[in-house]
């Protein structure tokens, strides 16, 4: 009752502002849409304390399909990991929403983007209550449709409903692996609840069976995290309003992948090969995103750069084993990206819709609620203690330093990459001098209150959620690693050695914050100018040339592919053949036609004959 | 007290089968070739009664009463079916002048 509640009151809300939103004030749809939000978060923390250590909420089961040989239910469970997510989800959704309030508050369809902020929270919720892949999969489908229209919002730019569909279709390639994966799952266990294929992991599948179902999930976990290669839709989906970027693109909807793979733990754990390849994806796509973000000028894209590469270091975490860390890192993530993402948003609201970070500069004394609180939020993803990127990002190199140097090593470099392009955002924004035109100076303000305070909200919640994991090397519990039952049980190794490793690693994140500095801290900033630019700067700067390369390999050929389609099968063949029936059927009738001459007698005449006939025939067969 | 019964059974069932169907096939050439429709509803009307004929002629031979009640049930069904086709050629008449069947062609292709 209490799970069903959490999830309805956000479609009650979509479904309110949906039909009764035009005789709602446009302000007052918006405070609806948060106060449902709210409401649903207070439930979720209710939920999250009245149920017992390692317990388990369901409502239901109904049955939702029931056909010969197949069965799913309908039901909602909630164990530690779902009530995590949930709250988190309607945490950062109701902070967002509030926020929104203000930002949105000049649009005049504002009570639209209310109702899909609404319905994505319900599919959010839905996805991660779910007890079965199926319902998974409603939710799963439900969030890629408002990422859609979230997206789309502003539709009539071409440009930015050109990045909606593309943002759909990339998905809906990582989600036909999903599918294909569920309906493995389905032929191998027979049923798609999350219980009834855990009690059967122990009856032995093969591995290269569960190879298969794990590699088929990580796809869709690839298209719905933007994970090479189905990443590029992400930082075109910049084009929505930047609470949804905020909401969907960086703290909720791309971490549904992760969610997925952490929920099928048991499944990844049994195929080793499996995690490799999520290991190995997640590191390669950490390095790529985050040097692509080293060379971009939009406040927006670098941090869709960052999430990406965020992701890939956490989808790393997952490929390591390291599933609680990986979750933590999903969780304090959505709490720093969310707060930088709104951040952003602030300056490009008190820039009056400025992005280019080339045109800012010194704005710290102009808007300082935004400046400190990004500059929390940057201190937290670069890794500064106590800041709550620190702990996380520290369990997920802990991990990578037990599986081999190697890795710790290319972990190390995401995170000096990471800090590097954070602070170059950090000083160029709100240091250094003023580069936009001076007319402007003058208009620049701070945003509301109502979109401060989420924002200090925010920037509290990046600080202090490191605690909720301190590691044991700092004398820390653990309390979501062992909360979720998720904790890694980690061989006996060198605490000295650990130490070290997490000395080196601030230093070096230290020592690449002060380079950023030096470099972007100052009057004449020699990376500015795009003509400048080195051979590997200019290869950053256009994203490796990944877009241009899909559409020459993929897109144009299939488009060229499609045209030929176009003119042989199916203006020749499918076309030739109905008309040819249409044809043949019309000229038979016009012999036939004449039968039908007007004349009584003549029908009569062979309505007698015919009765004949038929006596006849009965006579002698 | 004449027995209706022997009196019928005086001519060979034969004959009344030989008049009966002499009766239908003329009233069926009937249909197929006259041109008047009132001539045709009438042809339609021998056919019936040569079927009701025959019907009493088994009924006598038989010795079992419901073939003859069968013949008064049809009556009643030709009546009213004589009614229907005379009211048909009179809205006819009305729309055409005439009751000339071949006249009205005009439902074709």
């Amino acid at each position: 009752m209490l799970l069903a509640l959490i999830i309805l009151l956000p479609l009650a809300g979509y479904l309110l502002l949906t039909f009764a939103g035009k005789y709602l004030h446009r302000i007052s749809g918006g405070i609806v849409a948060s106060m449902l939000v709210a409401m649903s978060f207070l439930l979720s923390m209710a939920a999250f304390f009245i149920t017992p250590r390692h317990g388990i909420f369901i409502t239901g089961p109904f049955t939702w399909i029931d056909t010969m040989g197949f069965r799913a239910s309908f039901s909602l469970q909630a164990d530690s990991l779902t009530l995590v997510m949930a709250v988190m989800i309607t945490g950062v959704s109701a902070l967002i929403h509030f926020y929104s309030i203000g930002y949105m508050k000049e649009d005049p369809f504002i009570t639209r983007f209310f109702s899909y902020m609404n319905l994505f929270v319900f599919f959010m919720l839905l996805l991660v209550m779910a007890d079965n892949y199926l319902l998974l999969f409603a939710g799963w489908e439900g969030v890629g449709l408002c990422s859609y229209l979230l997206i789309g919002f502003w539709f009539k730019n071409p440009e930015y409903a050109k990045a909606a569909d593309k943002a759909f279709i990339m998905n809906r390639i990582g989600d036909l692996g999903f599918l294909l994966a569920i309906a493995t799952l389905y032929i191998t266990f027979g049923s798609l609840s999350f219980t009834d294929i855990q009690s059967q992991l122990q009856s032995g599948i093969g591995v290269n069976q569960m190879t298969l179902i794990t590699l088929l999930l990580f796809t869709g976990a690839v298209g719905k995290s933007a994970q090479i290669p189905l990443f590029t839709w992400l930082p075109d989906a910049m084009a929505g309003p930047t609470p949804v970027s905020a909401l969907i693109h960086a703290a909720t909807m791309v971490t549904a992948g992760i969610y997925l793979v952490i929920r099928s733990k048991a499944l990844f754990i049994l195929s080793p090969f499996s995690l490799h390849v999520v290991a190995g994806v997640g590191i390669v796509t950490a390095l790529f995103a985050a040097s692509v973000a080293l060379r971009q000028f939009d406040i927006k894209k670098i941090l869709a750069y960052s999430t990406i590469s965020q992701l890939g270091f956490i989808f790393f975490a997952v490929g390591l084993g390291a599933f609680d860390a990986s979750l933590f890192h999903l969780l304090t993530h959505a709490f720093f990206k969310a707060l930088l993402f709104l951040c952003a948003g602030s300056v490009i609201h008190g820039l009056n819709g400025q992005q280019d970070i080339r045109f800012m500069g010194h704005l710290k004394d102009k808007i300082p609620v935004t400046w400190i609180t990004m500059l929390i939020g940057a201190l937290a993803i670069s890794g500064i203690p106590p800041f709550s990127g620190f702990f996380s990002k520290d369990g997920i190199l802990a991990a990578a330093g037990q599986s081999g140097f190697l890795l710790w090593v290319l972990g190390l470099a995401v995170s000096l990459l990471t800090s590097f392009y954070m602070f170059r955002l950090i000083y160029l924004v709100f240091y250094a001098h003023y580069r936009g035109k001076s007319e402007s100076w003058g208009h620049i303000h701070e945003s509301p209150r109502l979109m401060t305070i989420p924002l200090v909200i925010l920037a509290l919640l990046s600080s202090i959620s490191g605690l909720i994991n301190v590691p044991a090397l700092m004398g820390g519990r653990q309390w979501l690693s062992y909360y979720t039952g998720l904790r890694q049980v980690l061989e006996v190794h060198n605490h000295k050695a650990e130490w070290i490793l997490m000395i080196i690693t601030l230093l070096a994140v230290t020592g690449m914050i002060l380079f950023a500095r030096s470099i972007f801290n100052r009057k004449e900033i020699a990376q500015l100018s795009a003509t400048t630019l080195k051979p590997m700067g200019r290869l950053l700067s256009r994203k490796y040339y990944v877009d241009e390369f899909y559409q020459s390999a993929i897109t144009n050929p299939l488009a060229r592919i499609s045209v030929k389609l176009y003119s042989f099968v199916e203006l020749k063949i499918v076309d030739g053949l109905v008309e040819g029936m249409g044809t043949t059927v019309n000229y038979l009738s016009r012999i036939f036609r004449f039968l039908q001459s007007g004349s009584v007698s003549f029908y009569l005449f062979f309505m007698v004959a015919g009765i004949i006939l038929v006596l006849v025939l009965n006579l002698f067969m | 007290m004449i027995n209706y019964q022997s009196t019928l059974q005086a001519v060979p069932l034969n004959w009344y089968i030989l008049v009966s169907l002499t009766l239908f096939c003329i009233g069926t050439v009937g249909i197929i070739y006259r041109r008047n429709s009132i001539v045709i509803i009438m042809c339609i009307e021998l056919m019936i009664n040569s079927v009701n004929l025959l019907l009493a002629a088994f009924s006598a031979y038989n010795g079992n009463a419901d073939g003859q009640i069968f013949v008064f049930f049809i009556m009643v069904v030709a009546a009213a079916e004589v009614t229907v086709g005379l009211a048909l050629i009179v809205v006819m008449y009305r729309n055409i002048n005439s009751t000339d069947i071949s006249l009205f062609n005009n439902l074709k292709w």
